[in-house]
């Protein structure tokens, strides 16, 4: 398999100053010297992109994921080592990038196809093209000032894609426009897979990565963590990048004023192994320390889980019998179980209290005291695994045998409202 | 067919899938064939690279250049005859201070005014404009690859158009006093264009990469192009001067300023006439040097030759310097 980009121990050295002065009065009072704190915001990346590839770069703000893809392009200059790309290249940093307010669809076609590098024939011969995929037709000769942003992203990512590289950047631009102009530019996306064109992709959304790369890097503070396939490079994304303690513990305070107060809390996962995440469906449990300074004879475990947008997965019914307590004088352990766990992608954390069963007093609740998460090894995305079971059959009634379907998973390619027929 | 990401990374031993050359009706990508290019990307300025990219980015340039046309004058009434108003202002107080006031004897004073005044107009519009050109498309800059000194040599475009505007009604001009230019000598106006053009576009991709750095450049580039342009014979006759000159040994550093010899070359050409006899007076007054067309001929030769050199380093100052304009700007 051939190369298409090679990146050999890439550095890239940013100067920040303390405060910007370029003024020549400046510079000739401190002898042409500035102070400034070196940063590299890139060091030593080495990666091999392989033709047809559909190559994902993942990490936080400022991982240096979209320095490494200017440098790829050509707009900054490494400080050191060197990238060869194979055959041509079209970055999509930002969509219109360089169009003229001023001047027409028409003239910013030309101009900007021309930025990307097309020569004047090769931009007429593509020119209806282009406007037809911008959906365009009736404003092509106003001025691009007049255009809604829609219309501004849509010409930009029409200009884009008809530059027909051999090697497309593409920094997280893909959800530009209406539901309709989306699909259309993922049609696009899939079709230049298809054609054996390698694109690269800088995007924090997991998602996009699963579902439409076939390598992930993920990078951090300018070096690269890891290079794997989409699942186990999303995996330590959020483990090790995001922060996120993986089925942690944690210590918490004694028991102040009230009867009863919830110590450690700590999560367990029902797989094998040493790892730190769960797989969807494994089971999980949850125990909590309990401190209590007299019997409580009727206290009830309430357990919540949020997800890490905040939003609430799931609460105990409060009042559930099954959840009902005793605690004795000194306290116990109270464990929640939960037998499986149909959670997708992401970092949970889980909160509990207990309270009183007869009134509405409240004896501790420790809220997102601990945290788990839940990695998964397939494609499909979203919140949560739903038992799925996908057949086929005839529409006329001779023929009443179900087909089973190929795979249960839906189509890898697929994102939420894209059309799926085509794989 | 099966699509790129089922099939991760396979090292090399798969087999290939067969790629289609024809996709959706259009053929375009075929593997193999457009791969030949193989673009590196380094810390180094590769001059013979930017020279092939310029080359290769030709039809950018025009295209840049028509942009910043159709921007300057998009929503005037008057569009282009607004480029004609400030030479024609500049044309018309010279030709009062010195021909009114002054009361100069020499004939045509205008046409001899506008002689200089056209080559110094294409220097001066293109070096003046190109200071803020970089910093003015930061748009782009950070967010496009493309040789970016396209962006100083478009500058040079629009003062080319001008300068095309200019010589229009210098000709003209030509035909309203019945003057004509030395026939004889006209082989040496391309000559001096062309010097003329070198020597700009050094001049403006210097100062667009340096302004970035240094913001003082634009407002320095100002000041400066009023000395130069003093510093050159346009408005007074290098004949007046090169006695001066001559006393003090300073006529080679005075010819070493590029748009000199260029200005003279275009006032020899168009104006036609070396000296004149003024009324009541038996010398004639010399405008130019008096030598033949070999001699102006043999300056621009040394204007294009140098110019070339700065040309060139001008291009690896610009390459130093564009590494780091996506973080500066």
């Amino acid at each position: 398999m051939t190369t298409a980009i090679e990146v050999r121990e890439i550095s890239k050295q940013f100067k920040l100053y303390t405060e910007k002065r370029t003024s020549l009065k400046e510079r000739v009072i401190r002898g042409g010297k500035m102070p400034y704190t070196p940063f590299w915001a890139l060091q030593d990346i080495n990666v091999d992109i392989n033709q047809g590839e559909t190559f994902g770069i993942l990490g936080r703000n400022g991982c240096g994921k979209s320095t490494l893809l200017k440098c790829i392009a050509g707009i900054l200059k490494p400080t050191s080592g060197e990238i060869r790309v194979r055959g041509s290249l079209a970055a999509m940093l930002e969509l219109g990038a360089g169009f003229q307010p001023d001047l027409s669809g028409r003239d910013n076609i030309f101009l900007n196809g021309s930025l990307l590098g097309l020569s004047r024939t090769e931009i007429a011969k593509r020119y209806d093209e282009i406007v037809a995929f911008a959906e365009l037709e009736d404003f092509i000769d106003n001025q691009v000032k007049f255009y809604s942003s829609g219309m501004y992203v849509r010409l930009g990512f029409a200009v884009a894609v008809n530059v027909e590289p051999d090697v497309l950047l593409v920094d997280e631009v893909l959800a530009v426009g209406d539901a309709s102009f989306q699909r259309k530019c993922l049609d696009h996306v899939k079709k230049f897979q298809r054609e054996g064109r390698t694109i690269l992709v800088v995007s924090h959304s997991t998602d996009v990565m699963r579902q439409n790369c076939s390598r992930v890097m993920v990078m951090n503070h300018g070096k690269v963590i890891t290079i794997d396939e989409p699942g186990e490079g999303i995996r330590v994304f959020l483990a090790d990048l995001l922060g996120v303690g993986t089925l942690e513990g944690s210590e918490s305070g004694g028991i102040e004023g009230n009867v009863l107060a919830i110590g450690s809390v700590s999560a367990e996962h029902g797989g094998s192994g040493q790892r730190m995440h769960l797989y969807p469906g494994e089971s999980l449990t949850i125990t909590a320390d309990l401190d209590s300074l007299a019997a409580v004879p009727n206290a009830m475990a309430t357990i919540a889980i949020h997800d890490d947008g905040n939003e609430l997965v799931f609460a105990s019914d409060p009042d559930d019998p099954m959840c009902a307590i005793e605690v004795p004088e000194g306290g116990g352990m109270v464990r929640f179980h939960f037998p499986e766990v149909p959670l997708l992608d992401g970092t949970y954390s889980v909160s509990v209290g207990v309270r009183s069963a007869t009134d509405t007093a409240i004896f501790d609740w420790k809220d997102q005291v601990t945290k788990f998460e839940v990695a998964n090894p397939g494609r499909s995305t979203g919140r949560v695994r739903l038992p799925l079971d996908v057949s086929f059959r005839l529409r006329s009634a001779s023929h009443t045998g179900e087909v089973p379907a190929v795979g249960s998973d839906p189509s890898p390619l697929a994102l939420p409202g894209w059309e799926q027929s085509t794989a | 067919m099966s699509l790129g990401v089922n099939e991760p990374a396979s090292a090399g031993s798969g087999p290939e899938p067969e790629r289609p050359t024809v996709i959706g009706g259009s053929t375009r990508f075929v593997p193999g064939q457009s791969n030949d290019r193989i673009t590196i990307v380094n810390g180094k300025v590769q001059l013979g690279q930017r020279l092939v990219d310029l080359w290769h980015n030709r039809d950018l340039l025009v295209l840049l250049t028509r942009t910043e046309l159709k921007v300057k004058y998009k929503e005037s009434a008057l569009g282009y005859a607004w480029s004609m108003l400030n030479p024609a202002l500049v044309l018309a107080i010279y030709y009062m201070i010195f021909k009114v006031i002054s009361k100069t004897p020499q004939p045509h004073f205008a046409i001899w005014l506008f002689c200089g005044l056209v080559a110094w107009n294409l220097f001066n519009n293109s070096a003046s404009a190109s200071t803020t050109v970089v910093v003015g498309k930061a748009g782009i800059i950070k967010k496009v690859a493309f040789p970016r000194e396209l962006l100083a040599m478009s500058t040079v475009g629009v003062a080319i158009v001008l300068f095309a505007i200019q010589m229009v009604v210098l000709v003209i001009f030509l035909a309203l006093f019945q003057q004509a230019p030395d026939w004889a000598a006209l082989w040496l106006l391309p000559l001096a264009f062309i010097a003329l053009l070198v020597f700009t576009c050094a001049v403006s991709i210097f100062l667009s990469a340096v302004n970035v750095y240094l913001r003082d450049t634009q407002h320095l580039t100002e000041v400066a192009m009023m000395a130069w342009f003093w510093l050159t014979p346009i408005v007074y006759p290098f004949g007046l001067v090169a006695p001066h000159l001559k006393q003090y040994h300073l006529t080679w550093l005075y010819l070493a300023n590029p748009i000199a010899p260029i200005a003279m070359t275009f006032q020899r050409v168009i104006y036609g006439q070396t000296s004149y006899v003024a009324a009541g007076a038996t010398t004639p007054t010399q405008l130019l040097p008096a030598y033949g067309p070999g001699w102006y001929a043999m300056m621009m030769g040394i204007v294009i030759l140098v110019s070339t050199g700065l040309f060139l380093l001008s291009l690896m100052v610009f390459g130093r310097l564009e590494g780091n304009f996506a973080e500066e700007l």
